[in-house]
C-alpha cells in the first residue's frame, strides 16, 4: 500500500528476513513495518499507533529491538531482521501461554519479541533476570488486558528456564 | 493469587470446571499467525476514509472539490448515496451514518472516500473541504436542555429522614467528578466490506464486539433483510465496550464504499483518528448527601447523577441506567431517592466502556464513606462492613438479595490479605522524607447481565451441531475478544457434554451461521450465554443414549439412527426475576459480583506524582471456571481502573478531545502497574453456569476510589475528581478542605 514514506525512487536493499536472504527494491523511507507486512507478506508485527509508543511492531534488526513503524527501509541494508514468524522464540511463546501471558493478542508479537531481546540482554551484560528488569525491558510495550502481571510472569520464567 | 477459597470449589467430579485450560486461540496469538482485519490480503480492495466535521456544531451547505485533484482516481460518498435510512440503529434514530445537514460534534462524518491506495487517498482528503455554516456549541452539560433519558429511583421518604434526623447524626455531602476515558484497545477500529453480491448481499469482517449489533446497523442503512447483511468477526485486539457500538459506524462507511466502488474496501482507522473520533467514558458529575447515626448507621441517601452524553443517544440511556442502579453502593439504605439525567453536548458521542457507568457512580459513593468515616470517627472498614447489604436485604430498588451475596466473605477477605481492617487510616503521622505511602478502600458490587428486563427482552440463543464426524460444534454470537471466550465455552461445553475438549469446535461469530446470542458486554458471556450453552449441551447429551466406545462413535451411530444432532436453547430468566421499567423498581440485574480493593500509594509530596505500589482484591465471582481467565479478567480491569484514578487524562478543547495522539493519551505501563494481589470468593450462583457470575466490568468500579482513599491517607486531602492529577492534588493542598460537613 503506497503511502507517503513511499514517494521516492525505489533503492536496492539486501537484508536477511527470518534467516532468508532478500533484496528488496523499495523507496528508501518505506516504513519497515510496511515492507514486512505488505511486501513479505508477514503480518505477526502489528501497527497500534504507528508513532512509537506502543510497541505491537517490535522486531529484531542485529539482535536489538526495534520499532518497525519507525525504522526506514534503508535503514536495514545489510542487516539481519527477526520477527515473531522468525525462529528463536519457541521458549518465550510457550512461557507467554502457561502464564496466561497473551488475551486479546494484538500485543503479544511485540511483547514475545521484546523479551526475546532482554533475555538475550541479560546474558550478555550478564546480569540476573528479575521482575525489576523485566519491568524495565518491557516499558516500551502496552498491554491493555492483563495488567502486566501474567506478561511479566512469563517474561521471568522463560528468562529463567534459559538459564537453568 | 490466592487460591484456598477456591479450591474448595473444584468438584470433584468436574474436568475442565475450574481447572485451567489451554486457550484455544493462544498458539496462533503468540506466534502473529492469529489474523486480525488488518492482516487480511484482499486482492483488488481499495482503502477507505473519512472526511469529517472541523466545527463542533454547524449546518453542512455541501463540498467544495479541488478540480485539480482528478476525482475519477477516488470514489465518493455522501448521505445522498445511501440507499437505505440514514440512521446508524442502536436505541434512538438521532445519528445518521452521515451528516447531511445538522452537524453535532467536532469530527462527525460528512463524506466518505475510497482510493486505490494510501497516498492517493490522503490526496482525495486534502482536496476536499465541506461548506459549514457554524452553530454556537454548547458543551456544559449542566446548560443543556436536550435530556437523553432521565431516571428516578426512590425508597422510603428521603425528605422525612433528613428533616427530622435522630440525635447525634450527622449529614455528608459532596460532589464527585469523574473525567472521560479512553478503552485504549491496541488494535485501532477497523472494518472491511465488499460490494454486494448477486442476491443483494452485503459482507462486512471486522474488530468488533457484537456482530449482530453490526447487522441491524447495515439492515437499515441499506434498506435489506436481515439475512442479506453478513457480519463475521475477525480476531479482535481489545474492545472493553469500545467495540460495542463504534464498529456499526466503521462497517456502515466501508460498505457504502464497497457499494460505490463495486470492489472490496479497507476502512482501517490509524490511532489518531481512532483517539479524536470514536466514543469514550461518559463524564459523569454525582451529587451526594447522605444521613449517617451517630453510631454510623446509614440512615438515607440522596443522589443527582449527570452524564455527559455527548453528540448523539448511542448507548447513554442504558449507561445512566447502570450508573443510577449503582449510585447507592453495595449498602443498606433505609431510604434512598436517586435521580440521574444524561444529556446532549456538542462533544463527540460518550458511548460504551467496562463498567457502564457505574465507575463514575461507584467512586462517588466510596469517597463519601471515607468522608463519613473520618466524621464519624469510624474506621472506613468498619463503617463499610457494618452498613454492607447482606442476603435477606434489599436495594434501593426494592430488589430482595437471596442468591450468592458475597459481600462479607470479600470483606474479610480482603481485611485478611491486606490487613486493612487494623490499618489507622488517615491518622496523624510524623511527615518525613519527599515521600509518604498512605492505604485505602473500597468496596463495590456490579449487576451481572443485563439490566432489567434486558436479558428477557434479548432472548440471547446458542446452538449446538453434532458434526458428521461425532464432534460438537458451538454456535453462539459471543466473540472472543481477549477475555476469553473461546476457552470458557470449551471448557462448558466439555464438561456438560462429558466429552474431552478435542471433541468441542467452536464457529467463528458469523451472522450467516451462528444465532444472535446477544452482545459481548454487560458481563454476560459467561453467566448469560454461557448458561444457555451448558443447557443445550446437556440436552444433545440427554439425547445420545447410545453406549459403548467413544463420544464420536456413540455420536455417530447416534446420527447414523435418524437422531436429531441440532439443540438450540434461548435464554429463559430464573423464576421470579420481576422489574418495572416504568417505576425502576425490583430485581435490577439477577445477581450481582461483589469485591472489595487495597490499594497502596506512594506520593511524592513535593510534585503530587502518584505511585500505585500494591493493589489487593477480594472478588466474588460465584465459581471461577476458568480461574487463570478471572484472575486476568480482575487484574487488567483493576490496572485500567487504576489508571484512570490518577493517569488516564483526557479533556477536550472546543469539542475535540487534546489527547488524540498515543504520544499524549497516556495509559499505564509495566512501570506504573501495581503488583496485584487477586483473592478469588466463591458464592455459587444457582442460576449461573456451575454456579458461575459475570466478571468483565466489576474490576473496574473500585479502582479509583481506593486510589483516592490511599491518597487521602498519604496527604490528608479529600480529593474527588478523577483522576486525581499532579495538578489538582497540588491545587487541593493550596485550598482549604472544600466538602462541607455539618451535625445535626
Amino acid at each position: 500500500m503506497k503511502s507517503i514514506f513511499d514517494e521516492a525512487d525505489e533503492i536496492e536493499i539486501r537484508v536477511r528476513v527470518n534467516g532468508v536472504a532478500r533484496t528488496l527494491s523499495v523507496p528508501p523511507l518505506r516504513r519497515l513495518l510496511d515492507v514486512l507486512r505488505e511486501d513479505l507478506g508477514l503480518a505477526g508485527s502489528k501497527e497500534g499507533c504507528g508513532e512509537g509508543e506502543c510497541g505491537a511492531c517490535t522486531v529484531l534488526v542485529d539482535g536489538a529491538a526495534v520499532l518497525s513503524c519507525l525504522a526506514p527501509a534503508c535503514q536495514v541494508e545489510g542487516t539481519e531482521v527477526v520477527t515473531v514468524e522468525g525462529a528463536g522464540f519457541e521458549r518465550v511463546q510457550a512461557s507467554f501461554l502457561a502464564h496466561g501471558g497473551a488475551q486479546c493478542g494484538i500485543c503479544t508479537p511485540g511483547m514475545i519479541v521484546m523479551t526475546r531481546a532482554w533475555i538475550d540482554a541479560c546474558r550478555r551484560d550478564g546480569t540476573e533476570p528479575t521482575e525489576d528488569g523485566a519491568r524495565l525491558a518491557l516499558a516500551g510495550n502496552l498491554c491493555r488486558c492483563t495488567g502486566y502481571g501474567a506478561i511479566i510472569a512469563a517474561a521471568l520464567a522463560a528468562a529463567r528456564e534459559e538459564r537453568a | 493469587m490466592q487460591v484456598s477459597a477456591r479450591e474448595a470449589m473444584v468438584h470433584p467430579m468436574e474436568r475442565f470446571i475450574g481447572r485451567d485450560l489451554a486457550r484455544p486461540d493462544g498458539p496462533a496469538k503468540v506466534r502473529g499467525e492469529a489474523v486480525y482485519v488488518a492482516d487480511l490480503r484482499v486482492p483488488g480492495a481499495w482503502v477507505g476514509g473519512t472526511v469529517r466535521s472541523d466545527v463542533a456544531r454547524g449546518v453542512l451547505r455541501g463540498f467544495e472539490r479541488d478540480p485539480a485533484f482528478d476525482w475519477k482516481r477516488v470514489t465518493f460518498v455522501t448521505a445522498a448515496d445511501i440507499p437505505g435510512e440514514n440512521v446508524q440503529a442502536l436505541i434512538v434514530d438521532d445519528q445518521p451514518v452521515l451528516a447531511s445537514g445538522a452537524i453535532e460534534h467536532w469530527g462527525e462524518p460528512l463524506a466518505l472516500i475510497a482510493a486505490p491506495d494510501v497516498a492517493t487517498l490522503e490526496a482525495a482528503l486534502a482536496a476536499v473541504r465541506p461548506r459549514i455554516d457554524p452553530v454556537a456549541p454548547n458543551f456544559d452539560p449542566e446548560l443543556s436542555t436536550r435530556v437523553f433519558k432521565s431516571i428516578r429511583i426512590a425508597k422510603g421518604d428521603v425528605d422525612a429522614v433528613f428533616g427530622a434526623l435522630p440525635a447525634g447524626a450527622i449529614v455528608v455531602e459532596g460532589t464527585y467528578r469523574t473525567d472521560s476515558q479512553e478503552q485504549l484497545y491496541i488494535e485501532p477500529q477497523g472494518c472491511i466490506a465488499w460490494p454486494p453480491e448477486a442476491d443483494g448481499t452485503i459482507t462486512v469482517k471486522g474488530s468488533l464486539q457484537c456482530p449482530h449489533y453490526v447487522r441491524k446497523a447495515l439492515v437499515r442503512c441499506f434498506g435489506i433483510a436481515p439475512e442479506s447483511a453478513r457480519v463475521v468477526q475477525m480476531e479482535t485486539g481489545g474492545g472493553f465496550g469500545g467495540k460495542e457500538e463504534y464498529p456499526s459506524v466503521v462497517a456502515c462507511h466501508a460498505a457504502l464504499l464497497a457499494r460505490a466502488a463495486q470492489r472490496p474496501v479497507k476502512l482501517i482507522y490509524d490511532r489518531h483518528e481512532d483517539l479524536a473520533v470514536t466514543p469514550k467514558r461518559h463524564p459523569g458529575r454525582v451529587k451526594l448527601r447522605a444521613a449517617f447515626s451517630g453510631e454510623g448507621t446509614a440512615l438515607a441517601l440522596d443522589a443527582d447523577v449527570l452524564f455527559d452524553g455527548g453528540a448523539y443517544t448511542t448507548l447513554s440511556p442504558v449507561v445512566l441506567s447502570r450508573g443510577t442502579l449503582h449510585a447507592s453502593g453495595p449498602y443498606r439504605w433505609p431510604s434512598a431517592r436517586i435521580v440521574g439525567r444524561v444529556v446532549a453536548t456538542n462533544h463527540v458521542p460518550y458511548g460504551a466502556f467496562r463498567g457502564f457507568g457505574a465507575p463514575q457512580t461507584c467512586f462517588a459513593i466510596e469517597r463519601l464513606f471515607d468522608r463519613a468515616a473520618r466524621e464519624l470517627a469510624i474506621h472506613p472498614y468498619a463503617l463499610r462492613r457494618q452498613n454492607a447489604l447482606v442476603a435477606g436485604d434489599t436495594t434501593a430498588t426494592g430488589q430482595l438479595l437471596e442468591h450468592s451475596v458475597g459481600s462479607m466473605q470479600v470483606l474479610d477477605a480482603i481485611a485478611r490479605s491486606s490487613a486493612f481492617d487494623r490499618h489507622a487510616w488517615c491518622a496523624p503521622r510524623a511527615g518525613t522524607g519527599a515521600k509518604r505511602r498512605g492505604l485505602g478502600m473500597s468496596f463495590f458490587f456490579h449487576g451481572a447481565g443485563f439490566t432489567g428486563s434486558g436479558e428477557e427482552m434479548l432472548k440471547g440463543r446458542v446452538r449446538v451441531d453434532l458434526l458428521p464426524d461425532g464432534r460438537a460444534e458451538v454456535l453462539a454470537g459471543s466473540t472472543e475478544i481477549g477475555q476469553g471466550t473461546d476457552t470458557l465455552f470449551t471448557a462448558i461445553a466439555a464438561e456438560a457434554l462429558g466429552v474431552d475438549t478435542l471433541d468441542v469446535v467452536l464457529a467463528r461469530p458469523d451472522t450467516a451461521r451462528v444465532p444472535d446470542s446477544g452482545p459481548t458486554v454487560a458481563s454476560r458471556t459467561c453467566m448469560v450465554v454461557g448458561g444457555v450453552l451448558e443447557q443445550a449441551c446437556r440436552t444433545l447429551r440427554s439425547r445420545v443414549v447410545e453406549s459403548g466406545g467413544t463420544w464420536r462413535e456413540r455420536a455417530r451411530r447416534f446420527l447414523a439412527s435418524g437422531g436429531d444432532g441440532s439443540v438450540t436453547v434461548t435464554y429463559a430468566s430464573p423464576a421470579g426475576v420481576r422489574w418495572n421499567d416504568a417505576t425502576y423498581q425490583g430485581d435490577a440485574y439477577p445477581v450481582f459480583g461483589w469485591a472489595a480493593d487495597v490499594a497502596e500509594v506512594e506520593v511524592d509530596v513535593d510534585t503530587c506524582e502518584v505511585d500505585v505500589l500494591r493493589f489487593w482484591t477480594a472478588v466474588d465471582v460465584g465459581h471461577a471456571l476458568q480461574p487463570r481467565l478471572v484472575v486476568g479478567q480482575i487484574e487488567g480491569g483493576s490496572l485500567q481502573a487504576v489508571g484512570w484514578a490518577q493517569r488516564e487524562v483526557i479533556t477536550t478543547r472546543d469539542g475535540r478531545f487534546e489527547q488524540d495522539r498515543l504520544a499524549t493519551c497516556i495509559v499505564p505501563t509495566t512501570l506504573d502497574a501495581p503488583r496485584f494481589d487477586v483473592t478469588l470468593v466463591e458464592v455459587p450462583y444457582p442460576h449461573g453456569p456451575y454456579g458461575a457470575k459475570g466478571v468483565g466490568e466489576l474490576p473496574m468500579d473500585g479502582g479509583a476510589p481506593a486510589v483516592l482513599s490511599a491518597i487521602e491517607d498519604a496527604l490528608d486531602l479529600h480529593a474527588t475528581h478523577v483522576p486525581a492529577t499532579p495538578e489538582r492534588l497540588l491545587a487541593l493542598l493550596e485550598a482549604a478542605s472544600a466538602t462541607p460537613v455539618r451535625r445535626a
